[in-house]
């Protein structure tokens, strides 16, 4: 079977999978829809987390972005994984015990406030939409290369298959869509990783490979890779070029994002008790470590074998694999120097660079780059596929029941009936397929830097209010209202100043401190924190119902909260 | 008969188990922010300290047995694994506190 058959009924296979579980998993109440029905086991509630968690940027994306900033990149493998530290220690479990059915539900109520309510909802949704525009895009990506049908058709066809299983089942039907999808993306994440690893380094666990030896020299893998690097005029891979004030503002701006992104807080109102929403974010954490340990690996390997296989070879003597690659456009050769052969240099060398690589591309073209057999690119395809569509869903549901709940619900239609706000539900999510869709048509920038903005937004809004709401009672409306608008305009603004206003101003000279846009999330989080703070001491404390509030979401005993009036 | 004492003692009843329920709880939530603390710390050491401040000098040695650079391994590998172990960690701790002061939920909710 060629390629292409193979992607072709790997794609199937997988999605009429998911439209199965869809059927089957069908939502009949909005406690269903939103947090479905509140009982999801731990360890499904921890998969279906990590299939939520880890988007086209994290499957697509991340190995490459690592592979072409070396130690820097470890601002993503740190940054996507510690923050579920902190949403163990200091979120989830407080947040289930509050019993609600989204973000803004917990922050209106504990703000005692309809304002703190709507502020909540316009960040979800800003925040969601930002990081589901990268969903799409990949895609896109995926459908346009291995399919080979036009872009706009691939993604057209993933908003049905979205539509079809979000607005059916709801969180329902999301969360277990997303156990299988889940499977899908780890597998084809690791069958090509241990091929890898065994072809390179002999050892058939990536995660040891990488600081084992390369099969070719003998050397270690990872000094081999730097001197590769010195040669060719790259800063030394394993010490990277950011300044150590950036990689630390970035690693907390991801980290602090994490915990405050409502499509992964809302995974943990769906276990049935506190103690279960403690260990499911530990188990989310274990699926997620078993990528995120594997894609530094990755993109190692990815890179010595793109270094060994075009550096400084002859432009006609390139694999199959360029030429295809060079049709979608994501790789660029231009023979600058007109001597036939790929120049590939970094800033420290003499001569010109003259081959582009798309960051994209990296895991998508490793199966190839690696001559491994033809099933195993389809596999990638139906991974990357998994895990673009698993999180536009987690998002897309979020935006839903921001219309639907929170808008309609609980602040300007307090009487609707249970099937017209489940129906509202529905409509809601429909159109934000459609809106994703659009994105997903006019893409703006790449999968990974896009959605490092989603992050900064969420570091900046909700993680100090949901963090001050738990642990101070003292916190008031005020405080929360302020300090949420002043962290997430902060942040908005310097990344709309150096992104879109003036991006030739856009590097180290400029920004403040030398902190770069995609860490103003941590500086906006720290300024949300001292506003709340600060004016909550000067503003009436909070009404004794609140205070009260507060002690009983502290403690897991005890009946939990308005979900079970619902 | 047998009523008149029971419903006089009632009104003061529940205000002294009130209080003591309070302080149990004060004393519970004083535990939990300690364990937090404590983890947090540990939290911030690996990814922050080994993984970003520290990582130059200890580039300078290996991880025994390995050839990563010590400071690279903490920042693209340790770090993550000591995460997971400090959320089980975390999970016994609190389900052993939660024993201790009765205030597990009860099964099947």
């Amino acid at each position: 079977m060629t390629v292409q058959a193979w992607t072709f009924v790997l794609v199937a296979a997988s999605f009429t999978l998911y439209i199965g579980i869809a059927v089957w998993s069908r939502a009949t109440s909005t406690k269903d829809f939103y947090v479905a029905g509140t009982g999801v086991s731990p360890l499904a509630n921890g998969m279906a987390t990590a299939a939520d968690w880890m988007s086209a940027a994290s499957f697509i994306s991340m190995a490459g972005l690592i592979s072409f900033m070396g130690y820097d990149g470890s601002v993503y493998l740190m940054g996507w994984t510690g923050g579920y530290v902190l949403l163990a220690l200091l979120l989830a479990p407080y947040l289930r015990k509050y019993g609600a059915f989204t973000v803004p539900d917990f922050v209106g109520d504990r703000y005692y406030s309809q304002t703190a309510r709507i502020v909540a909802v316009v960040c979800a949704i800003f925040v969601s939409f930002t990081y589901v525009a990268g969903q799409m895009r990949g895609v896109g990506i995926v459908f346009g290369r291995f399919l080979e049908v036009d872009v706009n058709v691939g993604v057209i066809i993933g908003c049905f298959i979205v539509l079809f299983y979000a607005v059916l089942g709801g969180m329902k039907g999301i969360t277990y869509t997303q156990v299988a999808q889940y499977c899908v993306l780890i597998f084809a994440y690791m069958v090509p990783a241990i091929f890898l690893s065994m072809m390179i380094t002999g050892n058939p666990i990536p995660q040891l490979g990488l600081g084992g030896t390369d099969q070719g020299t003998g050397m270690a893998l990872l000094e081999r890779l730097n001197g590769l690097h010195q040669e060719l005029g790259f800063a030394a891979y394993t010490s990277g070029t950011k300044s150590m004030l950036d990689v630390f503002f970035i690693t907390a701006a991801l980290m602090v994002g994490t915990a405050g992104l409502p499509h992964v807080i809302i995974r943990f109102y769906t276990v049935p008790r506190v103690r279960d929403a403690r260990i499911s974010v530990g188990w989310a954490l274990v699926f997620i470590a078993l990528l995120y340990t594997t894609a530094p690996a990755v993109a190692v390997f990815a890179r010595t074998n793109l270094i060994n296989s075009v550096a400084d070879t002859p432009y006609t003597e390139m694999p199959e694999w360029f030429t295809n690659w060079e049709a979608t456009g994501l790789l660029e050769f231009d023979d600058a120097n007109g001597d036939g052969r790929v120049q590939f240099v970094g800033p420290d060398s003499p001569m010109t660079n003259e081959l582009t690589v798309d960051r994209d591309i990296m895991v998508l073209a490793n199966p190839e780059i690696a001559n491994l057999p033809a099933w195993v690119v389809g596999l990638v395809a139906a991974g990357g596929l998994a895990a673009a569509l698993s999180t536009a869903a987690g998002l897309l549901l979020v935006v839903s029941s921001a219309v639907s709940h929170d808008l309609l619900k609980r602040a300007f239609l307090p009487t609707i009936t249970e099937k017209g706000e489940l129906l509202t539900a529905r409509i809601s999510a429909a159109v934000a397929v459609v809106i994703a869709g659009y994105f997903g048509i006019n893409p703006p920038g790449f999968v990974a830097q896009v959605v490092a903005f989603a992050f900064g937004l969420a570091a900046s809004s909700f993680f100090p209010v949901i963090i001050l709401g738990i642990f101070s009672k003292r916190t008031t409306r005020e405080g929360a209202i302020l300090g949420m608008i002043s962290g997430v305009t902060l942040t908005a603004a310097y990344i709309v100043y150096f992104r879109l206003i003036h991006p030739e101003l856009d590097n180290a000279a400029n920004w403040w401190f030398g902190i770069s846009p995609e860490g103003i999330g941590t500086v906006g989080m720290l300024v949300n924190f001292a506003v709340t703070l600060t004016v909550s001491r000067f503003t009436p404390p909070p009404p004794p119902h609140v205070q009260e509030l507060v002690e009983l979401i502290r403690i897991p005993k005890g009946a939990s909260g308005p979900s079970e009036a619902h | 008969m047998n009523e008149q004492p029971s419903e006089s003692a009632l009104p003061s009843q529940p205000a002294v188990t009130d209080l003591e329920v309070t302080k149990r709880h004060a004393e519970y939530w004083r535990r939990n922010i300690r364990y937090m603390w404590i983890l947090l710390a540990i939290w911030f050491l690996v990814s922050y300290g080994f993984g970003i401040i520290l990582t130059g000098p200890l580039n300078a040695i290996n991880l025994p047995g390995t050839s990563f650079p010590l400071g690279f391994w903490f920042a693209q590998q340790g770090s993550i694994y000591v995460f997971v172990v400090l959320i089980f960690v975390y999970v016994k701790l609190m389900n052993r506190l939660d024993q201790e002061f009765d205030v597990s939920e009860s099964e099947g909710i």
